[in-house]
């Protein structure tokens, strides 16, 4: 790990000002990734500030019936809290399904949304990566890609956001509240990870000196009808190789309301609310449904090699969150 | 025993930072790049926190920090100014083991026991955590720390005494 000044933020202005006035500065929360990143040096940071201090920890309701998330509330904090766990049931699945106890302990919500790839390519600084030093080249297309991206990719790179949290904070179509030099903006979820094109080395649409304050979640949560499924090489304690965070509201067996987000298939949370509109909303929940769906959602999928079982995975996964979604709760 | 001179000012980035280990307090001045488990096993000589991956994958390093378990490996000293930290020497010693300590024993919750002191504070801090009912959760809730020799039968069988002689009322959880 390299050198680098410490500083504790006192407030949210004065972090954003040192952090826009100089160059190679790093928010920390957790830290649970990026400690780990430095350690590997991918980055080298010549500052870090520690927002930790700052009043960011609190899960309040708000006016219009959703949930403001603090930037600093710990991924356990967030999982197994009984408004979380009632009313977004598929967020407490999705979180309790990443990582390992110890790291949700000390992860926050706004670090997870920052987490970087887990390419093995990007966390090797002995070799090439379009990420990490742009302009390298990207082994990993023709290389170990098993975990990597089938959907947005770009000749720069292939790499897949590796978050649990973000796949279901994306069906659930959150806002994620900033403020920095420029002031105060809101950004939907969907739209605050940015596909690799021709500058994979932004993950976000963050610019220099922007702190995440807040998540915010709309009222509705899928509670009676959401799933959360998984596929990983391990039963736990791994990424995902797909994964589907799938929310429907179903009314005479109609779909009224959809929100769907796949995970391990791209650089971002892969979600479509125009085909969810056109697929999903007022068609009957059931198979013939789900097919059609997965099959627009996957159009243009392409695998690399390692990772072309994803192309047979994603979109039996799908269906399967679907039909487990449609059904929660019903005794077969 | 506490070596504070040996975390004497050793530079100017050096930063003043407050810890309570294991009841002790201690006022240091530590560079920001160590590393809690760093800190625990060079300057405070508590070595019984290890250092088995050093990037958050293997939980040998797990301490309880305010009480929560965490990878200390992956914790900067420095933010934790003002915290109280609990190590595995904290828990208990060989004249007067803790509950979790004893069931490891007892149990035979390990082979080599490189991994051991990490397993029984994540162990501790999953109890008082209080999301674990049965075994599949003792499993996947001890699922951030591995054990080469494979021991994890007899940790599980630890574990579950501890949790049931808790739920029983015979003694604390830990």
């Amino acid at each position: 790990m390299n050198n680098f000044q410490y500083v504790r933020a006192a407030d949210l202005s004065g972090a954003a000002q040192f952090a826009s006035s100089r160059d190679g500065v790093s928010f920390i929360a957790g830290g649970t990734n990026l400690v780990d990143l430095m350690k590997y040096s991918v980055v080298h940071p010549t500052a870090l500030v520690d927002l930790n201090r700052l009043s960011l920890h609190e899960i309040t309701d708000r006016p219009e019936g959703g949930v403001r998330i603090g930037a600093l509330v710990t991924n356990s904090n967030l999982a197994y809290h009984p408004v979380i766990s009632a009313r977004y049931p598929m967020l407490s699945r999705a979180i309790l399904a990443g990582a390992s106890p110890q790291l949700r302990n000390k992860a926050t919500t706004g670090g997870n949304l920052l987490q970087r790839t887990r390419c093995v390519y990007f966390y090797d600084p002995a070799v090439p990566c379009n990420k990490r030093e742009p302009g390298t080249g990207c082994p990993a297309k023709e290389g170990a890609n098993r975990i990597l991206a089938i959907l947005g990719t770009s000749v720069q790179c292939i790499a897949t956001h590796p978050s649990d949290m973000c796949v279901a904070m994306a069906a659930l179509s959150a806002i994620v509240q900033v403020t920095g030099p420029s002031g105060d903006r809101s950004v939907p979820l969907a739209d605050f990870h940015r596909l690799p094109g021709e500058h994979p080395e932004i993950d976000t649409v963050l610019s220099k000196g922007e702190i995440i304050t807040a998540v915010d979640l709309p009222a509705t949560g899928f509670a009676g009808n959401s799933a959360y499924v998984k596929v990983r090489d391990r039963q736990s304690y791994a990424f995902a190789l797909i994964s589907v965070a799938a929310g429907l509201e179903i009314v005479d067996g109609f779909i009224t309301h959809a929100g769907v987000a796949l995970g391990g298939v791209a650089h971002k949370p892969w979600r479509s609310a125009e085909l969810e509109q056109r697929l999903l909303v007022g068609k009957p929940a059931n198979r013939n449904t789900w097919h059609d769906f997965q099959t627009a959602l996957l159009d243009g999928a392409q695998g690399f090699g390692e990772n072309d079982f994803k192309l047979k995975l994603a979109p039996v996964t799908l269906v399967r969150a679907l039909e487990q979604a449609a059904h929660e709760g019903e005794t077969i | 025993m506490i070596n504070e001179a040996a975390v004497e000012r050793h530079s100017a980035l050096a930063v003043e930072t407050r810890l309570t280990v294991n009841g002790h307090a201690h006022t240091l001045y530590i560079e920001p790049w160590t590393s809690l488990l760093d800190l625990l096993r060079e300057n405070l000589r508590l070595t019984g926190s290890k250092k088995g991956c050093d990037h958050g994958q293997c939980g040998a390093c797990t301490v309880l920090l305010d009480g929560v378990r965490v990878n200390s490996c992956l914790c900067l000293a420095v933010m934790h100014d003002g915290a109280e930290v609990t190590t595995i020497e904290g828990l208990g010693g060989e004249t007067h083991l803790s509950p979790m300590q004893q069931a490891f024993v007892d149990h035979d919750g390990y082979q080599c026991g490189y991994c051991t002191p990490g397993q029984i504070c994540s162990a501790v801090g999953m109890l008082r955590e209080g999301h674990v009912k049965t075994e599949a959760d003792i499993r996947e809730q001890l699922s951030g720390n591995l054990c080469r020799c494979g021991a994890y039968p007899n940790i599980v069988a630890a574990v579950k005494h501890v949790m049931t002689a808790a739920a029983a009322g015979e003694g604390g959880a830990q």
